[in-house]
């Protein structure tokens, strides 16, 4: 790809990347969010046209206007959001689109083929399961098999890692190692860099729609990747907390926590002041039990103490009303009516507070929005901004300041940083520290090793809805000592 | 320009109708009233002077009596001697020009509207006939008040009238635009517009026992009618949120129910006609010279904007249409709003069935039917998203103006009834393609 660029009212996405890739490479895209990754892999993917560039593809000039010619051109890419049909079969979801014309369906030669194509990739997956029965990862398998099944020279994947646990990218990674062997090349886009340590050949970093450098992977360093996709020196991925917990105040105690297989005896503290980090992989009971003290799920059984003192939880809205706030993993589901605008969102938990008799009192609402827009530094063109336009950085701190407002005791962060780019990342990282020298009681779930390394007091691992582990001094943690106890 | 178009689309569509009837509906107006006495009064002086002889020949209706109080004032105070003359019939203005011509030498004029001019005895051969026994009428010339062209939709009286008859789709549309800002839907309002005035008609036929119902006991009534639908919309709301039924289908249930327990309670497809003078003032009589069924409406209107925009209640509702799970994740009771939003709906189709009993005077099993179609059609072409989360009080109120504009439009060119149903559901499916294209639209403006 040559020169190229997309401009959209009032944004110049892209203004004149060049991106090339070799065959058999896995090139890593890097770059914060709306740097113009997206936009490039949609460009290649012909799902939209550029305003000026060309793409070459094995020397020769390939015109991808849609969909279907980059399909044509064995370009295939992997969306976030996967394109499968729920409830259609592995085997059918390969297939799909491809059915032979003028005679009937062979699902004999269907299952052979996507056999087939599972040996190739070297992974396999029941072929008879409907699709939403399937994890993310087979999902993602499924998704690779329907990109062979269209003879894709070229995948791309776009944050492939985004909602895998750490064993399941270990799998990717296999995967991805062996459509290199055939000769199959790969744009791997992560926020992860790790992850880009361990599988690229070269990376590319994309800043402000602008290709800032691609260099050989050997050639980098985790610094020198952070430098060049922020533009400026990051003096420290996670900023220091000034307090240390006081060990005496249990801010939160659970015990118990039961809810058929999901989380199973389920018992911890949050002392005051204390970040504790749970952890585990994708599917071990973390964002369950956190939903289960925030009143979101009914629980089978188990307690909740705040403060010492039993209380009964049986809503989100009871949670509330006892101080604690929950920030969800899914922004866009779970945290945000993208439809309303800022100040709505903004206002929701807290409208009792900024009404009386029932009619909203609109001047106090607009100053305390006023005032977190300035603390938080959110970037929205107005109060009246729907949340569903801002960027993940800013939709997160709009969540924030949300609760924030709510002056809650215990603050449950369930992924606080997925999909937000590196900057605004430091940003919330030094609000948790805030929050914990405020003497709130803050528990983080995250997937993110260095993340839990580097912002909690204690760690807890969970596996299969059981905590199977804690590590009481998490300074002196490491990434192998959580994940055995992760897999235990 | 294409926002404001994007945003205001439905106000540009009913400024568009109402100049489209204004042009197909022009026409020779004659007017009648105590504006046209005054200008008819000044015509005269200025053809006689000041000292005429004028009769005022008129009908006996309220209009007429003030039209020929204006005249004769307007000409009294210029000096002329005025007679005023209300005939229920030709023989009578024969009879009262004869008695009133022979006592006196001259009679300058005969003053008349133009329903008058088409009478017999002002004819003027008719007039030249009675001359020869009456020679005061010699010379007499019958005027009328001068006569313009204007649109007839422009009206004062059919402007109201185009509010009132839809009176009863303006408040349902309120409680609807709740309802679907939701992301519900309530097909059940007109049934339970018919089962309110049945209702109603009974609990007042029980009481009065033959006899007008007094005041208290026909409020008694009406409240027991909105409280019942209040109750039907709640069950709805319980069904369709704690047992996850879709309110499509529990409100398709509710209308075929509602319809027909109706008319077997009505025992007759013939309606049950109350006696109270409180119905008819609410539902013919005028407060401040605007009809007391769009009284009802506009405080409606203005109490439910404020609740949508102003309270918190208000506020969550959006917030349960637009993500409900985030909404509840923040708090918000989710399932006890939308159980009190079908409520709200259902005691809005009952106050509005009460006033179409109060119209008709009659609670009528047929009330009310269509009606859920051309609710939706106003809530959608008002701008509220049938997906849910968005929506406007005064969108929906654009939303129904359109709606009885066009009603009025296709009664005025005297389409039946049943073509106005393809009219109203293409106007509906029109609506939610605009929608979309809309939203089309947007994504790819501001894609990225």
């Amino acid at each position: 790809m040559t020169g190229i660029e997309k401009s959209f009212p009032g944004v110049r996405a892209l203004r004149g990347v060049d991106l090339e890739l070799g065959q058999g490479e896995v090139l890593a895209l890097l770059g914060e969010n709306g740097a113009g990754k997206s936009t490039l892999i949609k460009i290649l993917g012909g799902a939209q046209s550029p305003d000026a560039g060309t793409i070459e593809i094995a020397g020769r000039t390939a015109s991808i206007h849609s969909p279907q010619a980059a399909q044509r051109h064995g370009i295939a890419v992997i969306y976030q959001e996967f394109n499968l049909v729920p409830a259609l079969t592995a085997r059918e979801n390969i297939v799909l689109g491809q059915e032979p014309r003028g005679r009937f369906l062979s699902f004999r030669r269907e299952r052979e083929r996507a056999q087939a194509l599972f040996e190739r990739i070297g992974i396999a997956v029941d072929p008879e399961s409907p699709c939403r029965d399937l994890t993310v990862a087979e999902q993602q398998i499924v998704e690779i098999a329907k990109a062979l099944a269209l003879d894709a020279r070229i995948i791309v994947m776009d944050e492939p890692s985004a909602a895998l646990s750490p064993r399941e990218v270990e799998g990717l990674f296999t995967i991805i190692a062996e459509l290199k062997s055939q000769g199959i090349s790969i744009v791997y886009i992560s926020h992860r860099l790790d992850e880009i340590f361990a599988i690229a050949d070269r990376v590319t970093v994309l800043r402000d729609g602008e290709q800032v450098g691609t260099r050989a992977i050997g050639d980098l360093t985790r610094e020198s990747m952070i430098e060049m996709m922020v533009g400026r020196k990051l003096e420290d991925e996670f900023p220091p907390r000034r307090t240390r917990p006081t060990q005496s105040a249990v801010g939160l105690k659970v015990s118990n926590l039961n809810r058929g297989q999901a989380v199973r005896n389920v018992s911890f503290e949050v002392g005051r002041g204390e970040v504790v980090a749970l952890t585990g992989l994708v599917g071990a009971g973390r964002t369950e039990t956190a939903r289960l003290i925030f009143g979101a799920d009914r629980r089978d059984s188990g307690d909740i103490e705040l403060d010492g003192q039993k209380r009964r939880i049986r809503s989100p809205r009871d949670a509330i009303r006892h101080g604690i706030c929950l920030l969800t993993e899914d922004r866009k589901a779970e945290g945000l009516v993208l439809g309303l605008s800022v100040q709505e969102n903004f206002s929701l938990p807290n409208l009792t507070r900024f009404s009386r008799w029932g009619f909203l009192q609109q001047r106090r609402e607009r100053a305390a929005l006023d005032g977190f827009v300035q603390q938080l530094q959110i970037k929205i063109a107005g109060r009246q901004q729907l949340a569903g336009t801002l960027s993940g950085g800013n939709q997160q701190k709009v969540v924030l300041a949300k609760w924030l407002q709510q002056h809650a005791e215990v603050v449950i962060f369930d992924e606080p940083t997925r999909g937000i780019d590196v900057g605004a990342k430091y940003e919330i990282y030094l609000l948790i520290n805030q929050l914990a020298e405020q003497g709130k009681a803050v528990l983080m779930i995250s997937s993110e090793l260095p993340e839990v390394l580097g912002m909690a007091d204690r760690i807890l691992v969970m596996h299969q809805g059981r905590i199977t582990g804690e590590i009481a001094d998490a300074a002196a943690a490491t990434q192998q000592a959580i994940m055995e106890l992760a897999v235990k | 320009m294409k926002k404001f178009l994007y945003d205001n689309g439905s106000v540009v569509v009913l400024v568009l109708l109402c100049l489209y009837y204004a042009i197909a509906t022009v026409d020779t107006i004659y007017p009648v009233g105590p504006a046209a006495g005054r200008q008819l009064a000044r015509q005269l002086v200025a053809a006689y002077g000041d000292s005429t002889e004028v009769m005022v020949v008129v009908g006996e209706s309220a209009s007429e009596r003030e039209f020929a109080e204006a005249v004769r004032s307007e000409l009294e105070s210029s000096g002329a001697a005025v007679h005023v003359l209300l005939a229920d019939k030709p023989a009578t203005v024969r009879q009262g020009l004869v008695e009133f011509a022979s006592g006196r030498q001259k009679m300058d004029a005969i003053a008349t509207h133009h329903a008058g001019m088409q009478w017999g005895p002002l004819q003027a051969d008719r007039l030249q006939a009675l001359a020869s026994e009456v020679p005061a009428l010699r010379d007499v010339k019958v005027h009328e008040p001068r006569s313009y062209r204007w649109p007839t939709f422009f009206t004062q009286a059919n402007l109201i009238n185009v509010i009132n008859q839809n009176s009863a789709i303006f408040i349902i549309a309120i409680g609807m635009t709740m309802v679907i800002i939701c992301a519900g839907i309530d097909l059940s309002v007109g049934s339970l517009v018919a089962l309110a005035a049945v209702v109603v008609a009974i609990v007042a036929e029980k009481v009065s026992a033959g006899q007008p119902v007094s005041t208290p006991a026909m409020l008694l009534c009406c409240a027991a009618g909105v409280l019942m639908c209040a109750l039907w919309g709640m069950g709805s709301g319980i069904v369709s949120t704690y047992f996850r039924v879709p309110a499509f289908i529990v409100t398709l249930a509710i209308m075929s129910m509602a319809r027909g327990l109706a008319f077997t309670l009505a025992g007759s497809p013939e309606g049950i006609s109350i006696d109270s003078a409180f119905l008819t003032e609410l539902g013919t009589g005028r407060t401040m010279g605007i009809p007391n069924p769009i009284l009802v409406m506009i405080v409606l209107y203005s109490a439910s904007h404020i609740f949508m925009t102003r309270t918190r209640f208000g506020r969550y509702i959006y917030a349960v249409g637009g993500n409900p799970e985030a909404a509840r994740l923040s708090g918000v009771p989710v399932k006890g709003i939308l159980v009190m939003v079908y409520a709200a709906g259902g005691a809005l189709t009952g106050l509005a069935g009460v006033i179409e009993t109060a119209r008709f005077e009659s609670g009528d099993p047929k009330l009310g039917e269509g009606f859920e179609l051309q609710v939706i059609a106003a809530v959608v072409v008002g701008g509220t998203s049938l997906f849910g989360g968005e929506g406007r009080i005064v969108g929906t109120l654009v939303g129904a103006l359109i709606i009885a504009v066009i009603d009025n439009g296709l009664n005025m060119a005297g389409v039946d009834s049943y073509a106005q149903m393809i009219v109203f559901g293409l106007l509906i499916l029109a609506a939610a393609l605009l929608e979309q294209l809309k939203k089309y639209a947007w994504k790819r403006m501001s894609a990225k």
